[in-house]
């Protein structure tokens, strides 16, 4: 029997969002929250378990990037197995992580362009929420939405090959990897038939930038002008400054660009780094320390991706990346539609980096494992989809985990969505003093730029809307509104 | 003997790590011990976490499919629901519904499964694999059911 634990406060309604709207005596916008409610228990609940088990266990942190936590929870395993932090692996270990790494992003980031942000795009902002869906965008672009399908799928069948199975994959072991791509994997994914083939991937991840920058041509308010605000950004980047979403050191640009945090060695993250505890959200807020915690917080994700790494190393992608920092002066973008354009960089970049590893042998033979000297403690860092994911553990003299402790993406752009929603409220709704549907579509595009993970953890039909509640001067919540 | 060549898929989904939210993923892994045992080579199971855009492509190729969840809802057991295709989504959509994927397929594919939702009754949700005595009860129950739908379309010797 496994042990029960009990955290309060506890919720039942997990992974759903919740906007409060605080207004002054003027009724005028005060102040604008984004409430993630869920509750960290996870970290709690790995302590005691023996750390072979965290690359598998921490997979039922998330339904939508097990992947990402599986990666991130093996990175850390490596550095207490004594295999190194990330460099010390065996070369078929690390190709067949990138490889499983690199079709998670390319389904990922396929999953939320096609079918989340497009129908914003190709319906606009203010349609009526029934027409903006992928049944829409099935029904009148069905060429798109079939590409996103199986653009979804292939990254899936790649997730697969690599990791051995899609529900608790195991994959990546601490040291190393457990399995060798095999020939027919090999073969399937190169040159697989019916769409399902890396330069079919790659052809549909060029038409999707093209779409994306002919929509930009035409409607450069929507892309440009949508809640820009200052921000800084982090991301992990290769140590000669190129994107690599896998392994690298940490990089922060304040929003000129200039470097605030200088490459340092994740290992040691926590000396840079720090999390603010806010009494209106069970969601950290972190910060980077020398910065302090108000004006330290920054974005992670493609486009902070995007504004921290100097070139990319595969010829298509940077042939776009360097048509996006034309775009904005060679500075970083701090204009959070732009995400959905540094996502399709990405995607582009992820089809070009699988082609490169299939055609590797060393994924098909070599040494899987590496061991080393045991250590107590390792830190494991990747960039999910989502932003930089931190994994950080302790273990004791049995072996077991005595201290866990999880930065996920969406926690560390707990600051810059607050930001982007306030941005959006006080636009759409200063002055207003009804809810309107306009405004809460204006609001939940705005969080969607993000890609956040709101629905981590158990799953409940019926039970993920984006909730609204506004409150007069006097803390009197004047209106309720759901939108499912 | 003769087999009936419908395809069908039993498809469950949930997570195992978060007690009773393993139902669906038990009954489909029943399911296919129970076809493999019995050579139901016609039947298919599959499992996730939840339920991805990209399973309107993988239904796409049945005519049959019977999604498994658990279910919060004061049900006495289980209910074996037949599915219509509805549109309506979630504000994420990284989840959706079974009946969204009916409708997306229908859409992107031309083609319509005849389908089926098993919601089984769970009662706690904790970070546990173990589930609860009543719901394992449940789920054999639901099982049952499930392989006797399928008898009816494929006549084995069992």
């Amino acid at each position: 029997m496994g042990q029960k634990i009990t955290i309060e406060p506890v919720t039942r309604v997990e992974g759903h969002g919740k906007v409060t709207i605080h207004l002054d005596n003027e009724g005028k916008i005060e102040q604008t929250r984004l409430h993630i409610v869920e509750f960290r228990g996870f970290e709690r609940f790995v302590q005691g378990r023996p750390y072979w088990e965290m690359p598998v266990l921490v997979q039922r942190l998330c339904g939508i990037c097990p992947v990402s936590h599986h990666l991130a929870a093996a990175k850390a395993m490596d550095v207490i197995v004594g295999a190194g932090t990330g460099e010390g692996l065996t070369p078929t270990a690390e190709k067949m992580r990138r490889l499983m790494h690199y079709g998670q992003i390319f389904q990922s980031h396929s999953l939320h362009f096609f079918h989340l942000a497009s129908p914003d795009l190709l319906f606009g902002i203010d349609s009526d929420p029934l027409k903006r869906n992928v049944i829409q965008v099935a029904f009148q672009h069905r060429d798109l939405a079939v590409q996103g399908v199986m653009m979804r799928k292939y990254g899936q069948e790649v997730i697969q090959a690599t990791a051995g199975k899609k529900i608790h994959g195991t994959g990546a072991i601490p040291g190393g990897i457990n399995k060798h791509l095999t020939e027919d994997e090999r073969e399937y994914l190169l040159h697989g038939d019916d769409y399902m083939n890396i330069d079919k991937m790659t052809a549909w991840a060029q038409d999707a930038l093209e779409f994306f920058k002919e929509y930009h041509k035409k409607n450069k308010a929507v892309i440009d002008g949508f809640a820009e605000f200052p921000s800084s950004h982090l991301s992990l980047v290769r140590k000669d400054g190129a994107l690599d979403l896998y392994h690298g050191v940490l990089r922060a640009v304040n929003t000129e660009g200039k470097k605030i945090l200088h490459d340092i060695d994740y290992q040691e993250y926590y000396r840079y780094i720090d999390e603010e505890v806010k009494s209106w959200s069970y969601m950290k807020f972190p910060y980077l320390k020398e910065i302090g915690k108000k004006e330290g917080w920054y974005s992670v994700g493609p486009l902070a991706r995007m504004n921290t790494a100097e070139f990319i190393d595969t010829p298509l992608a940077q042939k776009e990346f360097e048509l996006f920092k034309q775009y904005n002066g060679g500075k970083p973008s701090n204009k959070p539609m732009h995400a959905h354009w540094a996502r399709l960089i990405e995607i582009l970049h992820a089809a070009e980096k699988m082609k490169q590893l299939l055609n590797d042998p060393d994924l098909m033979e070599g040494e899987l494992i590496t061991r080393g000297t045991k250590q107590f403690e390792g830190v494991g860092v990747i960039e999910a989809p989502r932003g930089t994911l931190f994994h950080h553990y302790k273990i004791g003299e049995n072996d077991m985990i005595t201290m866990a402790n999880l930065i996920v993406s969406t926690t560390n752009n707990n600051q810059p969505m607050n930001e982007a929603v306030n941005q959006v409220a006080v636009r759409v709704m200063t002055g207003k003093k009804e809810i309107t549907e306009g405004m809460m579509n204006a609001v939940e595009v705005a969080i969607r730029a993000y890609d956040p993970c709101l629905s981590c953890a158990t799953h409940a039909l019926g039970q993920m809307p984006l909730e609204f509640e506004m409150y007069d001067a006097d803390d009197n919540m004047i209106e309720r509104k759901f939108k499912h | 003997m003769t087999r009936n060549p419908t395809k069908i898929l039993v498809y469950g989904y949930g997570n195992p790590g978060r007690q009773d939210d393993g139902l669906g993923i038990k009954l489909a892994e029943e399911v296919d011990l129970w076809c493999n045992e019995n050579h139901l080579v016609h039947i298919q199971t599959d499992t996730n976490y939840q339920l991805n855009l990209e399973d309107a492509a993988g239904i796409a190729d049945y005519d049959i499919v019977i999604f498994a969840d658990a279910s919060r809802e004061d049900i006495q057991h289980f209910c074996f629901d037949p599915l219509m295709p509805s549109e309506k989504t979630e504000f994420t959509m990284h989840a959706v519904s079974p009946a969204f994927i009916l409708h997306l397929c229908k859409q992107m594919f031309n083609h319509q499964p005849e389908a089926y939702l098993m919601h089984i009754r769970g009662y706690e949700w904790e970070f546990m694999e173990d589930m609860t005595e009543k719901a394992r009860a449940n789920l054999l129950e639901a099982i049952s059911y499930v392989k006797d739908f399928i008898i009816g379309y494929s006549q084995p010797n069992v």
